[in-house]
């Protein structure tokens, strides 16, 4: 009888879920090297500053705009010098710190706000939701520039102010797709038979509608890191973002703007670092896409038991 | 379709009102025009003049009720830097962000629905991933830097075109050029992925079962079905093109609504700044209606 | 039988799918005559669309590959001709239609359109496919043809919708029509009609019929022949009347077996207490009225069936019973509280009480938490069971109680079967040890096979637990076999009422013995039988 035929094999434990995941990124070659570069730069970004910092910032005027490929000053000029002769491999590394920090503090603070706000809207009733969206549209059309502007110049230039300008400019992409979702997802037949086995809001926000919504809440907040890093190095480069001695990649392009003429590495250097991690960044979330889609994922597993 | 218009209308209406009180109040924050606008040696009481000579002095809410009253007569005040009505200065600074924005959103339609098409026939072959390909690294790449990267080997390295500027059709390329790559390759993939479940649509096998030869089976069948979610984008899109190109206006000294908020915002020109605000909220609201209507005209099941 | 018009040998497809190769038919072998009836019968799964779409050409290759066989038509074979010469071929010489005709139909242009355009797509003038456009669509029965041709496929009901496709479809007078579950989507008494539309059209055309489908009430009403399909392979064949009284096959046997209405009919236990009574329940949505003064008893141990069709307010009634929706206005008593006007945490109460099983157990159940979490989940809610050992054995008992086994216990659910999944959600409704179930519509998505099945674990559940049932179903034989009160209701109203035998027996109500004459019974004489009833009375 197919009906009582036996179910296929199962992955159980969290960690052979977690080892099935990676078995799956191992599959996807682009995907696999994305992840390894995004790695890697999160490396740099955590060791970075502990072990460069010296040599980041050791001014010496006659490597002023020392060009790249020549191992004369020794590895850390292998990209040349600034216009300060400062080594630019070292200050790369240090600068992806700052660069990643900011990045992450303001999709982590985004997401949790705006998700936290569009479960509420999507679940609540019709009036407190209106109210919210109402307040996203009004933050969605705020000029980010002035925004910037206003928090540099009444809290003064840091990072954190920094996170905090980019991370009231990201709520809204947070807030809308949470909505969306939720107001699908609190629809589906497992909320209803949630609810007539008498499970309470939170129960039901939590543990049903939660856990459906989150794998869209991780994709987009990838792709989202990479688009923050360029609206980062954007404001850093009108002057309205991260202020000297801080430095990010974005600001360090700016830096270089002057000498384009003369040394074009100062600002080709750190550009290509941030093409890269958002090329890396955008390759993974079109996988995670797929990976974190029950559905879907579930074709991916099939296609490993069948095979080995 | 009027009574939807005016109901969309009122609230656009609020909630720019809204962005106005927060943008008025926010900005008087960022310190006081009179110390950036007066040389450094100005005495105290040449600063006093002129606060007054602005009304700067009032307290802030009168400030902010005399500008409201002006505004019903459709007065959007003075310009502090250039000394002109801010309206003016804003439609002049618009008559150039206009058209870089027809220009470039053309092109991105029409090369994306083209490309992308193409791309959802070929699924996994050589020309999709290529496709695929120029949209992601132009989905990576901030503009700053390809309009630097651009000026190094256009401009001055082989000088073909002017480094920045307006007065050539040559000045245009760069900017348009640089404009373009982020939207197309965001609404290149949107086609292909539309197009795809378009194609795989029940609809496609009745008109297969029918015997309809492949051209009008794609163009009469798919196309016209695929392009309502594409609509959605392009109007994303174009709404972030009218709110100025800020990076690229700036590089390439285009004297858009871009540069001149950005410049206004600096140099503390709030009226400048409130009447971009406006302006730049009309033109969306203008756009947004425009989208509904090609829905409308694509779908009959909005018509009705 | 005169000679075959299209002939199917030996065709073999298989599909190259992430999963590995599926075999989707294996040396299938099927023909047809002109002015005859095949109906290819076979489950979800069987592979029964598979030949047809590959005489239409329809396959998408990859990731089907035909292995093997041919298929004559015209003295020609269709897999070898070129996909041009095919489509010549579409729609003039072979048409089809197909289940889900919202679908099937493009969303942005008009049907006049789109059936004209059979005509225009093979060189016809758009005049000449006009008229007969106009003509067909009259045939069919739609109202307003003239108009009907300017409308759009979502401004007509799913009945016209398929009305419409067969207009299309006969545009150019096809030698073949291939119907694939063309009534599976439709409330009994608009399939009857479709179905008698497409006999009356075969009578005056003169057109072969393949129909495809699941149901064996279609096959009884309008096949000549049949062929029975499992897993990929043509299991029997004969004429439909053979098949059905002497089904050689263990499947076949199997089958027939578990259609439903053949069993004894439930007498009614009247002495049994009062456990629900609702009165006069309404409910609006906008300007339609969903209920309309509904009031019913059920007693404990009872099994109460509420019958009618798409948009009777059947589902409403459930919902508004388990409070998922509020009645605007009107009293249910549980147990002599009223449920409609009782505060949350007394509700909280009856909710243990009261447990629901729906429709469909891919959505019921949560994608995100194992067989074990799904199960458990009622008593975290209602604070019961805190022995976490206990907990496990209990959980593994209802597994057993409803035909799965303890391994089952930390799987997910897409990793199980539709009727297993079934068994899933009705354990999970018997965990907190319920007094009444509602079941909405929970057997009408699965196979025939299993829901025999599951109806029969209901059963011994009632009989075993004395748990009541209200059982909400559009399925008369399953309502037959499963019920011992039956509810009529149509347009928010319930029409009829009583014992279940009564209720087949003897209907007062029209629209009953509509409903019951639309229903199709599984054997062809039956059938053939109710039609000279029809059609002289």
């Amino acid at each position: 009888m197919a009906d009582l035929s036996l179910a296929k094999p199962a992955q159980t434990s969290a960690a052979s879920r977690g080892s099935s995941l990676l078995s799956m990124l191992w599959r996807d070659k682009l995907a696999f090297v994305s992840a390894l570069v995004l790695l890697l730069i999160i490396l740099c970004a955590l060791l970075g500053p502990t072990l460069l910092d010296d040599l980041a910032t050791r001014q010496n005027l006659r490597g002023r705009n020392f060009p790249p490929f020549s191992l004369d000053r020794g590895w850390a000029f292998i990209l040349g010098g600034d216009s300060l002769g400062r080594p630019m491999l070292a200050r790369l590394i240090v600068a992806a710190n700052s660069t990643i920090l900011i990045a992450a503090g303001t999709v982590l603070s985004a997401m949790i706000v705006g998700a936290g706000l569009g479960l509420v809207a999507g679940y609540m009733g019709k009036n407190i939701s209106q109210a919210i969206m109402r307040l996203a549209d009004v933050i969605m059309s705020f000029p980010s520039l002035l925004l910037a502007v206003v928090v540099l110049y009444v809290l003064g230039p840091s990072i954190p102010n920094m996170i905090l300008v980019l991370a009231i400019t990201r709520i809204p992409i947070y807030l809308r797709t949470t909505r969306a979702e939720v107001l699908e997802v609190r629809e589906r037949m497992f909320v209803q038979a949630a609810i007539v086995m008498g499970a309470g809001h939170w129960r039901i926000i939590l543990k049903h509608i939660l856990p459906v919504v989150a794998p869209t809440l991780v994709t987009i907040a990838t792709l989202d890191f990479a688009f923050v890093m360029l609206a980062e190095s954007s404001l850093s480069f009108l002057g309205i973002g991260v202020q000297p001695p801080d430095i990010t990649w974005g600001l360090m392009v700016s830096q270089g703007r002057p000498y384009l003429n003369t040394a074009w590495w100062l600002a080709f250097w750190p550009g290509l670092m941030i093409v890269i991690t958002a090329l890396a960044l955008n390759l993974l979330s079109n996988w995670m896409r797929v990976a974190l889609d029950p559905a879907q994922r579930w074709r991916l597993e099939a296609r490993k038991t069948k095979n080995v | 379709m009027t009574k939807m218009i005016g109901q969309r209308a009122i609230a656009s209406l609020l909630s720019l009102l809204g962005l106005m009180v927060l943008v008025f109040f926010l900005s008087r924050l960022t310190g006081d025009p009179a110390v950036l606008f007066l040389p450094i040696d100005a005495t105290e009481q040449m600063k006093q003049e002129f606060r007054a000579l602005h009304g700067l002095d009032l307290p802030l809410i009168e400030q902010f009720g005399r500008y409201l009253l002006d505004l019903l007569q459709l007065d959007f005040g003075e310009s502090l830097r250039k000394a002109r009505p801010a309206i003016d200065v804003v439609l002049e600074a618009y008559a150039w962000t206009l058209p870089l924005a027809l220009i470039t959103m053309s092109l991105v339609v029409v090369f994306a629905i083209i490309l992308g098409s193409l791309a959802a026939f070929n699924v996994g072959g050589f020309f999709d991933r290529l496709i695929s390909v120029v949209s992601l690294v132009g989905a990576s790449a901030p503009d700053f830097w390809i309009a630097i990267v651009a000026i190094v080997v256009f401009a001055i390295g082989l000088g073909w075109v002017p480094t920045s500027g307006v007065g050539t059709p040559l000045h245009w390329v760069l900017p348009v050029a640089v404009l373009f790559i982020r939207p197309f390759g965001l609404v290149v993939q949107i086609v292909r992925g539309s197009m795809l479940s378009a194609l795989s649509a029940p609809y496609v096998k009745t008109a297969r079962a029918k015997g309809v030869k492949n051209l009008p089976l794609i163009f009469v069948h798919t196309l016209r079905n695929g392009m309502l979610p594409v609509i959605t984008v392009i109007g994303d899109q174009a709404a972030a093109m009218l709110n100025g190109a800020v990076i690229v206006e700036t590089i390439f000294g285009f004297p858009g609504i871009g540069k001149l908020m950005i410049d206004s915002i600096l140099q503390r020109d709030f009226n400048v700044v409130l009447a971009a605000i406006m302006v730049t909220a009309i033109a969306i609201f203008i756009m947004n209606i425009l989208i509904d209507l090609a829905y409308g005209l694509l779908d009959p099941r909005i018509r009705h | 039988m005169s000679e075959a018009l299209l002939t199917v040998k030996n065709l073999s497809v298989d599909f190259h799918t992430a999963g590995g190769t599926v075999h989707a038919v294996k040396n299938v072998n099927w023909s047809i005559a002109p002015g005859e009836t095949l109906a290819i019968l076979g489950e979800s799964g069987s592979g029964k669309s598979v030949s047809a779409n590959a005489v239409m050409n329809l396959l998408d290759r990859p990731p089907a590959e035909i292995v093997s066989g041919e298929i004559l038509f015209e003295g020609r074979d269709l897999l070898k001709i070129s996909d041009e010469d095919h489509r010549a071929l579409n729609g003039k010489k072979i048409a089809m239609i197909f289940q889900d005709p919202l679908g099937h139909l493009n969303p942005v242009y008009t049907v006049g359109w789109q059936i004209m355009e059979m005509m225009t797509a093979h060189g016809r003038p758009a005049s000449a496919a006009r008229a007969r456009a106009l003509e067909l669509i009259t045939r069919v029965g739609i109202p307003e043809p003239e108009k009907a041709m300017g409308k759009y496929p979502h401004q007509f009901s799913g009945g016209q919708r398929q009305r419409l496709m067969i207009a299309m479809a006969l545009m150019l007078k096809p030698d073949i029509l291939i119907a694939d579950e063309p009534t599976t989507a439709l409330d009994v008494t608009i399939q009857a009609e479709v179905l008698s539309l497409l006999k009356e059209l075969q009578r005056e055309t003169g057109m072969a019929l393949v129909l495809i489908t699941h149901d064996l009430g279609v096959v009884a009403e309008i096949a000549d022949r049949v062929v029975v399909m499992n897993s990929g392979e043509i299991v029997e064949a004969g004429t439909a009347r053979d098949v059905y009284h002497n089904p050689r096959h263990a499947y076949t046997q199997k089958l027939i077996a578990a259609a439903p209405g053949k069993g004894d009919i439930k007498l009614l236990d009247d002495a049994a207490p009062l456990l629900l009574e609702a009165k006069k329940l309404n409910k609006t949505y906008g300007e339609f009225a969903a209920l309309k003064d509904v009031s019913l008893t059920l007693a404990r141990g009872q099994s109460l069936a509420v019958v009618g069709e798409s948009g009777s307010g059947k589902s409403t009634l459930a919902r508004t019973l388990l409070r998922l929706e509020t009645a605007d206005s009107g009293e249910a008593f549980w147990k002599g509280r009223d449920l409609i006007s009782m505060n949350a945490r007394d509700l909280l109460g009856c909710r243990r009480e009261i447990q629901m099983v729906f429709q469909d157990p891919t959505q019921s159940l949560n994608p995100r938490m194992s067989v074990y979490q799904l199960i458990a989940e009622g008593w975290d809610i209602h604070k019961l069971m805190p022995n976490r050992s206990e907990r496990r054995a209990r959980v593994l008992e209802l597994l057993e109680q409803v035909g799965l086994s303890p391994e089952h216990a930390d799987r997910y659910a897409h990793q199980f079967s539709g009727g297993q999944r079934q068994r899933i959600a009705i354990a999970r409704a018997l965990a907190l040890e319920p007094e009444l179930i509602i079941c909405d519509e929970a057997v009408s998505a699965l196979d025939v096979s299993i829901q025999a099945q599951v109806i029969a674990l209901l059963d011994s559940l009632r009989q075993r637990l004395g748990i009541s049932f209200l059982f909400i179903a559009h399925d008369l034989g399953v309502v037959r076999d499963f019920a011992d009160t039956v509810i009529v209701m149509k347009s928010g109203e319930i029409v009829e009422r009583g014992p279940t035998r009564q209720i087949f027996e003897t209907p007062e109500h029209p629209y009953t013995q509509r409903l019951l004459a639309a229903n199709l019974d599984p054997d062809p004489d039956v059938q053939a039988q109710r039609r000279i009833i029809l059609s002289n009375g």
